[in-house]
């Protein structure tokens, strides 16, 4: 009876573990079948490489390089500023607060991975907004770099929380060890704690890209969705999410339109499955 | 553990079966309506739904945004009962339609003049359909050449869905022609509502963009349009929108299927009723007729 039970309980469990890779190859060929659609009528270097997006005039042009760019800038200016400050808030939380700040520190980072992406947008869009474009002077302070640093605050939370597991897995004997032969706490810290964690710390960056990349709501309410060629990060983009999320409701299911948002939606999972990979290959080789 | 959760289910079965039995039993003007559309008319919308139901307390209409794409694609799509629109259909969506076998009518209820605003600290206060025209394609980049400050103009646009956005595109850059060579400039913004636009510009020294009529608040500035470089430039209002001295007034639209309910069509008739019109009026839209 017992083994019965527990036989059927193991089952259950493979099975839930199953159906969740089910679940991604079967929304991937959905994806795929409604995103390559588009190249039947659509040739795949202008969607591509097509530097203009207008997707219903007539005839239509579908040029994703301006969409796909706008999705890179925001997404490295968002690196470029919560890896830093995420590294430095694990490595603080990490080795060098005391026991009662840390418990603090990391229910503080983990509150701000609770807040909802609108509502930050929100605030971006009334504070940061009309503050990037005094300070630059600029017509507008719906730019790339207020997507940015909006952005960046969502990925921190994901960085810090990966980041610190990384850290603290390292073993207490490395750190001893290192003390014990004359090293500096901070010595200590940078020439043998974080070489050990990197792989974890690499895993940590590149989840929070992808967390960056997908991120759409407030991406939208923030970088003013113009369709350009970005040349600067003080320019308004417009993301590839963005994009899907403004244009799915006008289009009409089976449409030339329709098919090509599927297919943004295919690059999308393309470049957030490539990153996850990545991500998984350095987690992995941290395990070895 | 076991009877509690047999509790609880039998506690919503019987639930269920309470208010089954009550939607059974109702009066003749009873059921649903799911209206959906264009952003412009959201709120005239939801004001005739709430007057509707006061009339009709067993009806229950449902009125959501969205955009007049989003309106005529889900109506296409069979998801909704009527679409609003700030634009007419266009012939592939009406075939579209045709062809998923919902044919559909089209009823205008009411009119929209779109103003076009700026900043008030813009001293540009009218302009010609042809340098709006320029402006928002992009080929005047910097508000001297219309006689403004040395400053680059800031264009901001509805997003794709928006009926206004294509209306505006047909009529003004495109200046009626409506399958024209003119696109927004690929700087244009695209903001995601007219409330949007309304709040950058009251911000924003160099930006222009245009909104329903309904929409301006105190903190914008309306610009006055004139067809001739010489005039005469004629500002929004009710009055030049119905005299048609107005040039950029539209027609609001309604799209329900051929086949339709009984409760579609006493709705549409209390839309164009007088009191119908008069909620019109009152959501800053102007009626079709002048009151007598």
């Amino acid at each position: 009876m017992k083994r019965q039970v527990e036989s059927a309980i193991e089952k259950f469990i493979l099975l839930n573990g199953i159906a969740c890779i089910f679940f991604v190859i079967l929304i991937f060929l959905f994806l795929a079948r409604e995103g390559l659609a588009l190249f039947k009528t659509f040739s795949p270097l202008d969607f591509l490489a097509g530097t203009r997006w207008y997707p219903i005039s007539t005839p239509p042009r579908y040029g994703i390089l301006p969409l796909f760019l706008g999705s890179l800038i925001v997404t490295l200016g968002a690196t470029v500023i919560s890896v830093p400050l995420g590294m430095a808030c694990a490595i603080f939380i990490g080795e060098i607060a005391p026991r009662w700040l840390r418990e603090i520190l990391k229910a503080g980072v983990e509150l701000l991975a609770a807040i909802p992406s609108i509502v930050i947008g929100f605030i971006g869009m009334v504070t940061l907004a009309p503050w990037v474009k005094h300070l630059f002077h600029l017509p507008t302070g719906l730019t790339a770099l207020s997507g940015s640093i909006t952005l960046a605050f969502m990925a921190v939370p994901t960085i810090v929380s990966i980041m610190e597991d990384a850290i603290t897995a390292v073993p207490k004997s490395y750190r001893a060890g290192s003390l014990a032969l004359g090293a500096t706490h901070w010595q200590t810290i940078y020439r043998v704690v974080l070489p050990a964690a990197s792989s974890g710390i690499v895993a940590a960056v590149m989840l929070g890209i992808g967390r960056v990349i997908g991120e759409t709501m407030a991406v939208m309410m923030i970088t003013g969705n113009a369709a350009v060629m970005p040349t600067t990060i003080l320019e308004p983009v417009r993301t590839m999410t963005a994009t899907i999320a403004a244009e799915m409701g006008e289009t009409v299911q089976g449409s030339e339109h329709y098919f090509a948002l599927f297919a943004i939606g295919l690059v999308l999972f393309v470049i957030t499955f490539l990153i996850n990979m990545t991500a998984d290959i350095f987690l992995h080789r941290k395990r070895k | 553990m076991k009877n509690r959760i047999l509790a609880i289910l039998s506690v919503i079965m019987s639930l269920s079966l309470i208010f089954g039995g009550v939607s059974e039993a109702a009066e003749e003007v009873s059921g649903s309506i799911q209206i959906k559309g264009s952003d412009t008319m959201v709120n005239l919308g939801q004001s005739w739904a709430e007057e509707f139901m006061n009339l009709h307390p067993d009806a229950s209409i449902a009125v959501t945004g969205g955009g007049s794409g989003t309106g005529i694609a889900s109506i296409i799509n069979g998801t909704c009962d009527i679409a609003q629109c700030s634009r007419a259909m266009k012939e592939e969506e009406l075939n579209a339609a045709k062809s998923k076998g919902r044919p559909v009518r089209e009823i205008e209820v009411g009119i929209d003049a779109l103003a076009v605003i700026v900043n008030p600290a813009n001293p540009v206060s009218q302009l010609t359909i042809e340098q709006l025209s320029g402006i928002f394609t992009g080929t005047i980049t910097n508000w001297k050449q219309v006689g403004g400050e040395d400053k680059p103009i800031l264009i901001l646009s509805r997003e794709r869905n928006s009926g206004t956005h294509v209306y505006f595109l047909e009529h003004v850059l495109r200046r009626g022609n409506e399958k024209g060579p003119e696109e927004y400039s690929p700087k244009a913004l695209m903001m995601p509502s007219s409330q949007a636009i309304v709040e950058e510009v009251a911000q924003s020294v160099s930006a222009i963009g245009y909104v329903g009529m309904g929409y301006v608040t105190g903190k914008e500035k309306k610009i006055a349009i004139g067809i001739a470089p010489e005039g005469p430039f004629v500002l929004p209002s009710i009055d030049t929108a119905l005299d048609k001295t107005y040039p950029i007034a539209r027609a609001l639209l309604m799209y329900v299927p051929e086949t339709h309910s009984g409760l579609v069509d006493t709705f549409l008739d209390f839309v164009l009723s007088d009191q119908g019109q008069e909620i019109v009026q009152q959501m800053d839209f102007v009626p079709l007729r002048k009151k007598a």
